[in-house]
């Protein structure tokens, strides 16, 4: 036969796809992005700061950038600010993978096995719309004042996202692929590792994103009622104390927590699902 | 069938790869049965490229699961006689995009070696001819949203390739191409399969494509599904696509073919046309 290159060969021998080539013009905007995202919130700092001095805003609702920075200052070097953090970093952290592993196992025993979900769903779906905030006294009576009922709370907040999710992810597996899975001799650990995880994976990750931000704003309420310790205490402290410098330091931390979470996930989704076009 | 190309169901002596007798597949539907597939016989020898034209709907694929034991028959015999012990029964090229999203082509194409845990090396020998021989190679790394149909196609059927069955199983695996792409790979899984002469079970609903393509043909008819007609297609191996569309006889042999299939395309729009209309009313 005498064709040797096809017109489709020769049109992407020019860029080939394997080290994707990014135009010049792309990158000017992405950076350009990130130098707005970075200018925005700074120029809302400037403006609260200004419109505080010429007593435009009430200092003791909404205290001056500087002054909250300057409690900020004061709380790191005495060395609180990082305790209360710590506090409720453990308990995030513990939370997160005490709700995360049943989360994900039940998740995909309940997309994988008609039986269990027919059996279980009804149960989960029922008892998710439950305000999770509303489950803390319960809470607090079953496992204490201590640690376990803030870790537990945060437990609740990623473990519903996350069986949703992973539920849903599986059921949505073309079933196609479980035929190319069987007809290429794939063994049941093959098929699932093979195929319902990683065709699963883009949507477990949205859930433990939503599972994570759920938790975050458990602890802080968990962390209100009955803690010596944490962000949420150091806030509600706070406004007993009428330090309104100390609430919004408070807030600043939860937030950059929140923000880091995000970019964390964000990387560990890129990682786990590098087939994706649209993260 | 008075027909100079038409031939016997049963083929001359030679050793049978696949073997279908009485064949017969129902599906339950809600009120009645729907039978797809009804007494067929089939033999098709080792190394015979063997092609199956009908109507959309007359159950081209569900033979094709059936002999790819992804679904049971309702009554007959499915035999398939293997030649060689460890080395898988068939592989398939399934109809529409069948490559994982979440392989790169190099994962995709070895995914039946690693499954049956072939040793590496091999897999990379293997797996590097067949990704070469579909001009695939400086792909390996990619993931298939990262390529046109055409190429995920390719990598479809390296994998079957790679996979190194006793029979090939194709369903439609170039309708959804556009004409170019088409007879390009056409003429290349001619001449990747010309390396080995495996046995294959190509689907087509087009006469053009089964010409060019294959050494016997079986013309379905519509609902249920049956043998209609065989004809053997005496076109020397290895072919030149191209070239042998211009030839006179390739015409010819179209033209036959297209004799038997009419009657069951007109038949097949007739029977199906009523059922959708209601459909809207019931729902
Ligand atoms: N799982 C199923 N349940 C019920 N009916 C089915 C099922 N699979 C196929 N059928 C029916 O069997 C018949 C044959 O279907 P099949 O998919 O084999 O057709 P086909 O020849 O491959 O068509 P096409 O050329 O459009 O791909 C159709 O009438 C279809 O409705
Ligand atoms: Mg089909």
């Amino acid at each position: 036969m005498a064709t040797t290159t096809s017109p489709e060969r020769q049109g992407t021998e020019a860029a080939p796809a394997a080290t994707p080539v990014r135009p010049a013009r792309w990158r000017n905007a992405r950076n350009r992005d990130r130098l707005l995202a970075a200018v925005t919130p700074l120029v809302l700092l400037g403006i609260w700061e200004v419109l505080v001095r010429i007593g435009a805003l009430d200092a003791r609702f909404f205290p001056a950038p500087s002054s909250i920075f300057g409690r900020m200052v004061d709380m790191v070097s005495s060395g609180e600010l990082w305790t209360q953090t710590w506090a409720s970093l453990q308990r995030l952290f513990l939370g997160f993978w005490l709700g995360l592993i049943p989360g994900l196992v039940l998740g995909a025993v309940m997309g994988l096995s008609r039986p269990v979900r027919a059996a279980l769903s009804p149960l989960v779906s029922g008892t998710y719309p439950i305000p999770k905030s509303a489950l803390l006294p319960l809470i607090l009576l079953v496992f204490g004042l201590g640690e376990m009922s803030k870790i537990v709370m945060v437990a609740i907040g990623v473990f519903y996202p996350v069986v949703l999710n992973t539920t849903a992810g599986v059921l949505q597996i073309q079933p196609m692929y479980y035929d190319v899975a069987k007809n290429f001799g794939a063994k049941r650990l093959q098929v699932f590792r093979t195929v319902a995880l990683p065709g699963a994976m883009p949507s477990i990750m949205t859930g433990i994103e939503l599972g994570a931000g759920l938790g975050l704003i458990l602890i802080a309420i968990a962390e209100m009622v009955g803690a010596q310790s944490g962000l949420g205490f150091m806030i509600w402290n706070a406004w007993q104390l009428y330090s309104v410098d100390t609430m919004y330091v408070g807030l600043l931390v939860i937030a950059v927590i929140g923000y880091a979470m995000s970019l964390v996930l964000g990387w560990v989704a890129r990682l786990v699902t590098p087939w994706r076009t649209d993260r | 069938m008075i027909d100079q190309h038409a031939s016997s169901p049963v083929a001359p002596a030679q050793e049978i790869t696949v073997s279908v007798r009485g064949l017969l597949k129902q599906f339950p539907a809600k009120d009645r049965t729907v039978t797809a597939l009804d007494s067929l016989d089939l033999d098709i020898p080792r190394g015979q490229f063997f092609v199956i034209v009908g109507p959309s709907g007359c159950g081209k694929t569900t033979l094709l699961r059936i002999l790819a034991r992804l679904e049971e028959a309702s009554a007959g015999r499915v035999e398939v006689h293997g030649s060689a012990e460890g080395r898988p029964e068939n592989s398939m090229v399934f109809q529409g995009d069948s490559i994982f999203p979440w392989m790169t082509v190099w994962d995709n194409a070895s995914y039946g070696l690693r499954m049956r845990g072939v040793p590496a090396a091999d897999i990379r020998e293997t797996v590097g001819h067949y990704l070469a021989k579909t001009g695939l190679t400086q792909f390996s790394d990619c993931y298939p949203h990262q390529l046109s149909g055409g190429m995920r196609q390719r990598v479809s059927i390296a994998r079957a390739f790679a996979n190194d069955p006793d029979v090939l199983l194709m369903d439609e695996p170039f309708s959804a191409l556009d004409e170019q792409n088409k007879t390009l790979l056409q003429g290349e899984l001619l001449r990747i399969w010309d390396e080995t002469r495996k046995t294959v079970v190509f689907i087509t609903h087009s006469v053009d494509e089964a010409v060019t393509l294959g050494d016997r043909i079986m013309v379905m008819t519509a609902h249920p599904g049956r043998a209609k007609a065989f004809f053997d297609v005496p076109f020397e191996r290895p072919r030149d696509v191209l070239e042998l569309r211009q030839r006179p006889e390739y015409g010819e042999m179209v033209y036959d073919i297209w004799q038997h299939l009419r009657d069951e395309v007109d038949h097949s729009q007739a029977a199906t046309r009523p059922p959708e209309r209601r459909r809207w009313f019931r729902r």
